[in-house]
């Protein structure tokens, strides 16, 4: 698959209550790019991720993930190559137990029983759950939740992961791990993130977005060490880059 | 930790119990959701001042207690959370219906004292069962059976969504409380001024949570139709179970067994 290529060009959308979320944003993302998504808070970055997972259809524009345009036919085959790990956890797991959780997808798919059960084997172990398998999602921490949301996506066997801001709310140790996990990944990776520590560690490029359109877009150490574009899209320097020793 | 989140992590907690895998659970779903809904509807059908003749019904939430290895304080607890609504329903029938039905020695009992007493016992009785459904078939799978049984695909969904989305609502609730009693904390409770405001909120961010959710379940590659990991056969079990308790509903349905019971020890058929 290394043609899986993620293109937009000049996508604008409107929320139904017309505020502009997006105005004309045209990138490519090729296949195995890790990329951070930043930019302040209603910068329109969630937004974005929801477009490039096939739950909106840009207002105006076009959008490319793979072989398929984005369009309400296609939106079942763009899904099912690209996995999203929603913001909120809580949201993501809504089964009974992890198990459940974690089968959903490959479930959906309409693989086999034993299919399924390797999948979801394999993506626990993969994101360190395993011993989670039989614990309902909702008594676990906040990083073990974390793990359980990625894995529910992995069990799919995406081409394409997207995160929305998967190290808000974590600890220190946990943080590291997620990090350290997503760095391991060989997918295309789009992580909109405000842990720009984060952004350093995992993505070779970034992308700035502030109301709606693309600010800037390159290497990640070139944009986090041009001090008066971060100072303009109210972000903040990753404190291993402001030169004190840490 | 307040009281609505204690009960409601209690609630979670007999969802969960769906997950065992006792003889009953191995069950077919379909099997158990129609003999639910034949215990109910023979319950339903016992005539309004019957005490005695619904005894027997007991036996099978019982049977399915011990055998589901459901624990009891939890299911009359469940049980009990939802008696206000009888309460309301039969709490007249003494004043309306005061005709004396029978003497208790020298005590006259009115029928309305009698119908009250029924419908408590009737309403303890089918709400156990659907409990006892719940507590030993996960969701999916009754939902699973219901299409089997050829009840409308957008049916079966209303109701599992609506199951799903009973949890989303009842945990906004708390967040909302819980935000609220902090920033008000020398207040019991919820004032009535603060109330409308808040109700909209939590309306609004429920709307917005199911979506997300149901976002989420897209993104999965849900389409609609029910999918679960276990496929069941019926087996011969399956069916002695529905023959065996149909058989046993209807017998207690027409016979009023503790009646001809208590006849037969006594020694008279007079
Ligand atoms: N459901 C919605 N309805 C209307 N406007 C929305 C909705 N969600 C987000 N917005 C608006 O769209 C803009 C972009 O939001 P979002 O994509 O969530 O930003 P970010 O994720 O970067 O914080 C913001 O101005 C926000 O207020
Ligand atoms: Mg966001």
């Amino acid at each position: 698959m290394s043609h899986h290529i993620i293109e937009l060009k000049d996508v604008e959308y409107v929320y139904p209550d017309q505020t502009a979320a997006l105005n004309g944003i045209s990138c490519r993302i090729l296949h195995g790019e890790a990329v951070a998504l930043v930019g302040a808070n209603g910068a329109g970055k969630s937004t974005l991720l929801s477009h490039l997972a096939g739950i909106f259809v840009p207002s105006k524009g076009t959008i490319r993930v793979g072989d398929y345009p984005v369009n309400k036919q296609t939106l079942p085959h763009v899904r099912r190559s690209v996995g999203m790990v929603f913001q909120n956890a809580d949201d993501q797991l809504f089964m009974p137990t992890v198990f459940d959780d974690v089968a959903f997808g490959p479930l959906n798919l309409g693989l086999p029983p034993e299919e399924v059960e390797k999948r979801v084997m394999e993506a626990l172990e993969i994101v360190g759950a395993a011993s989670l398998i039989h614990r309902p999602p909702y008594k676990l921490s906040g990083g073990q939740k974390r793990a359980v949301s990625i894995a529910t996506v992995l069990s799919m066997l995406p081409d394409v992961l997207i995160m929305d801001e998967p190290s808000a709310g974590l600890d220190p140790l946990a943080r590291r791990k997620l990090i350290n996990l997503l760095k391991s990944f060989k997918h295309t990776r789009i992580i909109a993130t405000h842990d720009l520590d984060l952004a350093l560690d995992v993505c070779e490029r970034t992308i700035v977005l502030a109301e709606g359109k693309i600010l800037a877009d390159g290497p990640t150490v070139q944009i986090f060490n041009d001090e008066s574009l971060l100072a303009k899209s109210s972000l903040e320097k990753p404190l291993r880059m402001q030169g004190f020793p840490t | 930790m307040n009281k609505i989140e204690h009960r409601w992590l209690e609630l979670r907690h007999f969802d969960e119990l769906a997950a065992q895998d006792s003889l009953i659970h191995q069950l077919h779903p379909g099997v158990k959701v129609v003999t639910t809904l034949l215990f109910i509807v023979m319950v339903a059908s016992f005539s309004k001042y019957e005490l005695v003749g619904l005894f027997p019904m007991f036996i099978y939430p019982a049977f399915l207690i011990g055998l589901g290895n459901i624990p009891v304080a939890i299911l009359l607890k469940r049980v009990l959370l939802t008696l206000p609504f009888v309460l309301f329903i039969g709490i007249f029938n003494p004043f309306l219906d005061q005709a004396t039905y029978a003497y208790i020695g020298s005590f006259a009992v009115s029928g309305g004292l009698i119908s009250f007493i029924s419908i408590l016992l009737r309403f303890t009785l089918s709400v156990s069962a659907t409990l006892l459904l719940v507590a030993t078939t996960s969701m999916d799978a009754i939902g699973l059976a219901l299409s089997k049984l050829r009840v409308p695909r957008i049916i079966v969904i209303q109701i599992l969504f609506m199951y799903r989305y009973i949890y989303v609502l009842i945990e906004e609730v708390m967040k909302t409380i819980r935000a609220h009693s902090l920033r008000a904390p020398y207040r019991n409770g919820v004032g009535f001024k603060v109330w409308g405001s808040l109700v909209g909120l939590l309306l609004l961010r429920t709307l917005d949570r199911a979506q997300r959710i149901y976002q989420a379940m897209m993104c999965r590659g849900f389409d609609g139709q029910v999918r679960i990991m276990r496929s069941w056969k019926i087996r011969t079990g399956d069916i002695a179970f529905l023959v065996v308790w149909t058989v046993f509903f209807v017998l207690v349905r027409l016979v009023n067994i503790p009646h001809w019971l208590g006849r037969m020890l006594l020694g008279g058929f007079s």
